[in-house]
């Protein structure tokens, strides 16, 4: 059996009146990707945005329920900024920061209050090299970030999340943006993650979620259908909507 | 004449009639220019930045002093200005965004830009200059800082709002406080927009006149002291101008010339950055 | 660590906060400042009579604001006659007929007007100008006009080309970058499909301007044409050198006159007892809210129309 490092428990939220997520509880298994996939607007993005409070950034929010994460409450938590040291986000779109491939992984740190700069230097490699990217630029680890590709920027801002050494990674459809070949190198990196962190991440591709997670939820308006084993979702539901939608049967 | 053919006579004399007022346009900005530089370069020579007003008849003088007091002026007038413009910007862009009053703010400072710089002046005098006894540099400065502020606000504000919300999440998430986002992402993303913003502001207020008159008042000695009255090249246009001597209007001439071709310079280079920055998209 | 961050933050957050309401501060202190200091000549003229009388006697201790208000909007008028057709040609030149590889140049050039200083102007005009208008343009003017009844009343009067005319002329020219560059940029936001729809059915060029990209964009032009409006009412500079300083309130276009602004650059530092220094008050007084009045309603204007 597996360890759950993040525990939902009747999550619901909404935007100002708008009821958008309804009474979702699931496990986030601890080193496994964990996929949640759904039609469009059904509130994949709006869930993943709970778990490190983004949503916080924007007045007239409100959660009700628990999202349980080591023996606290994160919707209770006051200090975001120490919480949000320990969940990371990659985005839909790459969003290198204006400075140098280097200090953009190396910005998480300087938040930490990491000084030396040896150590500064280790880490941004091995980050580097985590995110399997640092062939690629360690000749150029002072060129501005914004002169990669955006697949490389897609892999730098992921070591920018891993230098920190996050709890887990929520990503929104971090390949959205992207062409087939940066897809599948972050595909696999995304594989390869869940051996130093966890992955949570929404897509809109089932065909990734199958491709790359160990366990898949179903969401439809704002409900989580169903929930099990990756396999399962796509070869045996239980749920006559999950079946329509993975079968592409839907509407 | 049938019909088609007189709507496309008409058609024609209304278009011929645009070009007519764009040659206007040009026409005025050609004759302003062209009379200035060529009237004024004739004044242009080492006595006018070297040597300090010469009393009415007597040749040589120059308006050294006016040059050094309009730099001190506007200098302090910068140093007040721009921070609090930043600040203010950023407030509305910022931490204020999408509140009511903040859309109050920014239409104030709007307002504010194209308001008439003479009624700052009297302000001025009445806060400043009554209080302290005198006119005095350090009041001219406020007043072109007044003038300042809303301009660089609402460039401030207009710039940091072009740099994508999506990149302020991503520091978020990795735990940045606003403070850091703002200053380590927007600023820096912000630069080149705020660096103009602040070059076109800058400009615009190094030659107000209006302002001035009642505040830093003129001064025909040269002075380094902002608690003094100071001249400035303006109002000393203004006055050698109105006055009734040849030399007088010898040195006005000089330093209008002096003057445009400041603003041209600088609003050239501003242009310039902009379109350097965002022309290639 | 974190408590710092926090710390750091409320600072940085209420400076900011304070830098904002440092633009309401200085409005509202303005308001009170020149209320204040007008009340005096508020209480001795009152508001009616003030607005209303061209008497305007320093020795007789006597202050009427209707020769400075007159000025100043005849002065404004009179631009905005100038610079609105032109504008608007410009406008319609730069959008519709201008080369493309030229529109940029172009643009640049007439906003480059609006860069050049008013004191510039004002020594242009006195130089450069008035001399133009009074030995060319206004004898000519009298010539066509002095003939007609009723129109020849503007242009009576020995031609100086210090007066009301040249003044509104160099006033246009400040104000044609303004009002065009509006113009310009609302033109543009006019929907590509409603311009060809003109053209499909088979409009000339200038039919579907008028009947198409005019009333799309009125609203738009109309708040530049205010906020011109505005700057022409509190302009100093540009007009202190060509338009004299008279109180007194003629009908002639070719007769030196005051605005509220010129006043005050003449009269301000001469002023030397209170109720002629409060008169000066209430005069700015009465210019900050017109502007005020002007640029609120343009601003009003554009809301509207980004909704
Ligand atoms: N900031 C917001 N304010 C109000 N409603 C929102 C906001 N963001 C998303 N929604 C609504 O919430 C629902 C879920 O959106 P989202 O979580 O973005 O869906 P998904 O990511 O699955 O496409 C949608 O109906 C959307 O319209
Ligand atoms: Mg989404």
């Amino acid at each position: 059996m597996n360890e759950i490092l993040i525990e939902v428990r009747n999550l619901s939220f909404y935007y100002g009146e708008n009821r958008v997520l309804k009474d979702i509880s699931m496990g986030v298994s601890k080193n496994m990707v964990t996929a949640l996939i759904g039609p469009s607007g059904c509130g994949k993005t709006t869930f993943l945005r709970c778990f490190n409070r983004m949503h916080d950034l924007y007045k007239g929010n409100r959660y009700e329920g628990e999202i349980i994460y080591n023996g606290e409450n994160i919707l209770r938590a006051h200090d975001l900024i120490k919480l949000r040291s320990k969940i990371g986000m990659v985005f839909q779109r790459p969003t290198p920061f204006p400075m140098s491939i280097f200090d953009n992984v190396a910005y998480g740190l300087k938040l930490k209050g990491i000084k030396k700069r040896s150590e500064i230097e280790a880490i941004v490699e091995k980050s580097l090299m985590e995110a399997a990217l640092w062939d690629e630029v360690k000749d150029k680890l002072n060129s501005p970030a914004t002169s990669l590709s955006g697949g490389q920027q897609q892999r730098l801002v992921i070591a920018r999340t891993l230098a920190v050494e996050p709890d887990i990674i929520l990503f929104d459809e971090p390949t959205s943006a992207l062409d087939p070949i940066a897809t599948s190198k972050i595909e696999d990196l995304i594989k390869h993650l869940k051996d130093i962190t966890t992955v949570l991440i929404v897509t809109h591709n089932m065909q990734q979620a199958a491709r790359i997670s160990e366990y898949t939820a179903f969401m439809f308006r704002g409900e989580l259908i169903e929930f099990d084993k990756t396999e399962n979702i796509f070869t045996n539901p239980k749920e006559e909507l999950t079946e329509k939608y993975i079968t592409g049967r839907f509407g | 004449m049938n019909l088609v053919k007189k709507r496309k006579v008409k058609n024609i004399i209304a278009l011929s009639v645009s070009v007519f007022a764009a040659i206007i346009g040009l026409f005025w900005l050609v004759f302003i220019l062209s009379s200035v530089l060529v009237k004024g370069i004739s004044s242009i020579n080492l006595s006018l930045f070297l040597n300090d007003p010469a009393p009415p008849g007597i040749p040589g003088g120059g308006l050294r002093c006016a040059f050094v007091g309009q730099a001190i002026i506007t200098v302090i007038a910068t140093v007040i200005g721009v921070p609090i413009g930043i600040f203010g910007g950023t407030f509305l862009a910022e931490y204020g965004r999408n509140k009511k009053y903040t859309a109050v703010i920014s239409s104030l400072a709007d307002m504010m830009t194209s308001f008439p710089s003479i009624v700052v002046g009297v302000f001025v005098y009445t806060i400043m200059v009554r209080p302290m006894g005198h006119f005095n540099g350090y009041a001219g400065a406020v007043a072109l800082a007044i003038i300042m502020i809303p301009i660089i606000v609402r460039t401030t504000e207009e710039t940091l709002k072009l740099i994508p919300w999506e990149v302020r999440e991503a520091a978020f998430a990795l735990g940045a406080p606003y403070y850091k986002v703002i200053k380590d992402i927007v600023y820096r993303s912000a630069i080149t927009g705020l660096f103009t913003g602040i070059l076109l502001a800058v400009a615009r207020v190094a030659v107000e006149t209006a302002p001035l008159l009642f505040t830093s008042f003129n001064n025909s000695f040269l002075t380094l002291n902002p608690n003094q009255p100071m001249p400035s090249l303006t109002v000393t246009i203004y006055q050698y101008a109105m006055g009734p001597y040849k030399e007088w209007h010898k040195l006005a001439w000089g330093a209008s010339f002096v003057i445009v071709l400041f603003v041209l310079v600088l609003s050239i280079l501003g242009r310039w950055i902009i379109s350097k920055r965002y022309g290639s998209e | 660590m974190e408590n710092k961050f926090y710390a750091k933050d409320g600072l940085f957050k209420s400076l900011s906060f304070i830098s904002a309401l440092v633009i309401v501060l200085i409005c509202i202190a303005m308001f009170t400042v020149l209320f204040i200091f007008s009340y005096p000549a508020i209480k001795q003229f009152g508001v009616i009579h003030f607005i209303l009388s061209d008497a305007w006697n320093p020795v007789k201790k006597i202050f009427g604001g209707a020769g400075a208000i007159y000025g100043t909007i005849v002065t404004t008028v009179l631009s905005l006659i100038f610079a609105i057709p032109t504008s608007l040609g410009i406008a319609v030149f730069i959008t519709q007929i201008c080369p493309h590889s030229l529109k940029k140049y172009f643009s640049n050039a007439i906003e480059l007007l609006a860069s050049i200083p008013s004191i510039i102007y004002g020594m242009w005009g006195l130089f450069t100008l008035a001399p133009i208008m009074r030995n060319y343009i206004e004898p000519f003017l009298q010539k066509v006009f002095l003939p007609i009844p009723v129109i020849k009343y503007l242009f009576q009067g020995t031609p100086l080309g210090i007066d009301l005319l040249t003044s509104g002329l160099i006033l246009s020219i400040m104000i044609i970058p303004f009002i065009s560059s509006i113009a310009r940029d609302t033109f543009e936001l006019v929907p590509k499909e409603l311009k060809e729809s003109a053209y499909a059915m088979g409009a000339t060029k200038w039919e579907m301007i008028k009947d198409v990209i005019f009333p799309y964009s009125k609203v738009g032009v109309l708040s530049g044409i205010i906020i011109a409006t505005g700057r022409a009412l509190g302009e100093t500079m540009a007009v202190a050198f060509v338009l004299g300083n008279d109180h007194n309130i003629h009908l002639s276009l070719l007769k030196s006159s005051t605005t509220i602004s010129v006043t005050l650059a003449n009269e301000f530092t001469e002023a030397d007892f209170r109720l002629y220094l409060s008169s000066l008050f209430y005069l700015a007084f009465i210019l900050f809210i017109m502007s005020f009045t002007a640029l609120g309603l343009a601003k009003f204007l554009l809301k509207r129309i980004k909704k």
